[in-house]
């Protein structure tokens, strides 16, 4: 699995509630959803998000409420990467299951400033700035996530018998 | 290897000798919990996994409280999305407006959790079945939706971090305190991953409200899961409740801990969490006048009996200042109907309070309590993010029903002890 976008830069404990604030919990419609993501964090998120971008951020990221609306509201908007120092571990299990591809990486996050163009290479766990023409690595996922990631999300890897 | 209380309940779980932190596990489940906010979308990944029916119907619960009673017509699509399904699925444990509570309050109440048992809930605050001796995590719709139809839900194991508890709390501090001065202590994520065990001495003057409130906010310091082992109070309480039969687990006397932190409940004073993060743990000699616009006391944290009493002893024949709204929820019918007969509703609603039916409501900016720009709330719920309780530039201070109380009456930031004018 290959990405490749623009970065848009966070700093820590980014939590679920400025991702997509409760008051929009009333639908769980993902065009919805997406309109509002990172409203109390970055009002300008919706409008210079672009299909493709990858969202950078420090530890902890989407820490709190398990609502599944916040990956959901990340991916709809376009985003196709997240690198983080850390996760917070529902939204981490989330993200896995619903097929949001992220990453952990704290000397990625450190040397990738916002704006920079990065691909990231996840068979071979390479990340590398474009913009500065850096590489960093990153741990593969374990090989039971793999495979759900591979299959789809959670829901395809039941559904077509892979986890009985 | 030793293994951990945790590692234990999940290695029998899935039907394994023994476990080891890292790795990944199948695990049976006890119980699968939803409410009106994540099982819908549960619900929908469900329909796709061509599933006549739920895994057993006594098994899975949903309950109708973050929204509800309905606060608009969206929530009230929602709640009616949940309502057929749990009625077309013949779902046994379906809990509507009511007969419902928030619910982590409501299902130790109903019994439906017991010693040993494996729950996942999509809800962040599941974890606070720890208290009963459970392994019990908050997890999303997905995981729901699968738990529902397979009765089985991954996991990495955690390793653990051993909360050894000594002393005795002081009047007027509770399990609140303790939560948010651990909290303070490690960071919102100084347990990221992890479970935190908590044992010692100490745990047997830790009523069950008391631990319930503890275990509850495990997750803000970014736990997989809190664990309580379990004594002769835990028993009494699942026994009165009705709940099934206990399977008692214990840590091997040789397992291992990432950290042993000593807690003296003897030390700890009431204690504030500033905005925006609840590691922003202050006690009162840190911090001034702090003028306040609204109290929330309720939520799956704070809503119980215990925290309603206490709240009430200090409001008792005194007015709440003039300029502060102040909401008190009962987490439960139960718990609105037994504070009821015990007078505390009469207390609250002299002192100019006025009390709410049993909902999430204000905890999460959902309704029943939202605040403006600039506005100041200290309330008894468990998060102060950044627009959590309203408008992005309002503030929430987390605090014990007891500091809730005090600072009800006086309309700043106040300590119980100085309120109360009690001599530490």
């Amino acid at each position: 699995m290959k990405y490749e976008g623009k970065i848009i830069k966070y700093g820590d404990n980014v939590d679920t509630d400025v991702i997509i604030p409760a008051r929009y919990l009333n639908t769980s419609d993902h065009a919805e959803l997406a309109s509002h993501c990172m409203e109390d964090l970055d009002k300008t998120f919706v409008t210079r998000v672009q299909q493709g971008d990858i969202i950078t951020a420090g530890f902890n990221f989407g820490c709190g409420s398990s609502r599944e609306h916040a990956p959901i509201a990340i991916k709809a908007s376009g985003i196709s990467l997240v690198i983080a120092k850390s996760f917070a571990r529902i939204f981490y299990r989330n993200s896995i299951n619903i097929g949001l591809a992220i990453v952990e990486c704290p000397e990625a996050v450190d040397g990738i400033s916002e704006g920079d163009r990065v691909e990231a290479d996840m068979d071979n766990g390479i990340i590398r700035n474009l913009t500065t023409g850096k590489e960093y690595k990153t741990a593969p996922f374990p090989e039971f996530v793999q495979k759900i990631i591979e299959n789809g999300g959670l829901i395809n890897s039941i559904a077509e018998g892979i986890i009985k | 290897m030793g293994m951990t209380m945790t590692q234990k309940i999940l290695a029998a779980h899935a039907g394994l000798e023994s476990v080891q932190a890292g790795q990944l596990i199948l695990a049976n489940l006890d119980l699968v919990l939803g409410n009106d906010i994540t099982s819908p979308v549960a619900i929908k990944e469900f329909a796709k996994l061509n599933k006549e029916n739920v895994f057993d119907k006594d098994k899975v619960t949903m309950v109708m409280d973050h929204f509800a009673p309905n606060k608009d017509i969206k929530a009230a699509e929602q709640c009616k999305m949940c309502r057929d399904f749990c009625g077309e699925k013949e779902v046994t444990h379906f809990y509507d407006v009511g007969r419902m509570g928030i619910e982590h309050a409501l299902l130790p109440e109903k019994g439906l959790v017991t010693c040993g048992n494996v729950v996942i809930g999509a809800d962040s605050h599941t974890c606070t079945y720890g208290a009963l001796g459970a392994f019990s995590t908050g997890v999303g719709s997905t995981d729901m939706a699968c738990g529902m139809a397979i009765g089985k839900a991954w996991f990495k194991v955690p390793s653990a971090i051993k909360l050894n508890l000594i002393g005795k709390l002081r009047k007027y501090v509770s399990g609140k305190d303790v939560i948010l001065h651990i909290i303070g202590k490690i960071g919102v994520d100084g347990a990221l991953y992890r479970s935190m065990e908590f044992t010692g001495e100490g745990l047997s003057s830790l009523s069950m409200a008391d631990r319930l409130c503890i275990a509850n906010m495990a997750i803000e310091a970014g736990a997989k899961n809190g664990i309580f082992e379990v004594d002769d109070i835990t028993l009494e309480y699942i026994k009165a409740h009705g709940a099934k039969e206990p399977t008692v687990y214990k840590a091997d006397e040789d397992a291992v801990y990432d950290e042993v932190i000593d807690i003296n409940l003897s030390e700890i004073e009431p204690t504030v969490s500033f905005p925006h993060l609840p590691e922003n743990a202050k006690t009162f000699d840190q911090f001034g006048d702090i003028e306040i616009n609204q109290v929330v006391i309720g939520s799956c944290t704070n809503g119980r009996l215990e925290d309603l009493q206490e709240a009430a002893e200090i409001m008792k024949g005194k007015q709440c200042a003039k300029n502060v709204r102040v909401i008190i929820i009962p987490a439960t019918q139960q718990i609105y109907l037994d504070a009821m007969e015990q007078g505390l509703m009469k207390i609250f609603i002299e002192s100019g309070a006025v009390v709410s039916t049993p909902t999430c409501g204000p905890c999460l900016g959902g309704h029943m309590g939202i605040l403006a720009e600039g506005e100041r709330a200290v309330a008894t719920t468990n998060r102060n993010f950044v627009g959590r309780m309203g408008h992005v530039k309002s503030e929430v201070y987390l605090a014990s029903p007891a500091v809730a109380a005090a600072s009800a009456i006086t309309g700043k930031i106040s300590s119980p002890w100085e309120v109360m004018n009690y001599e530490v």
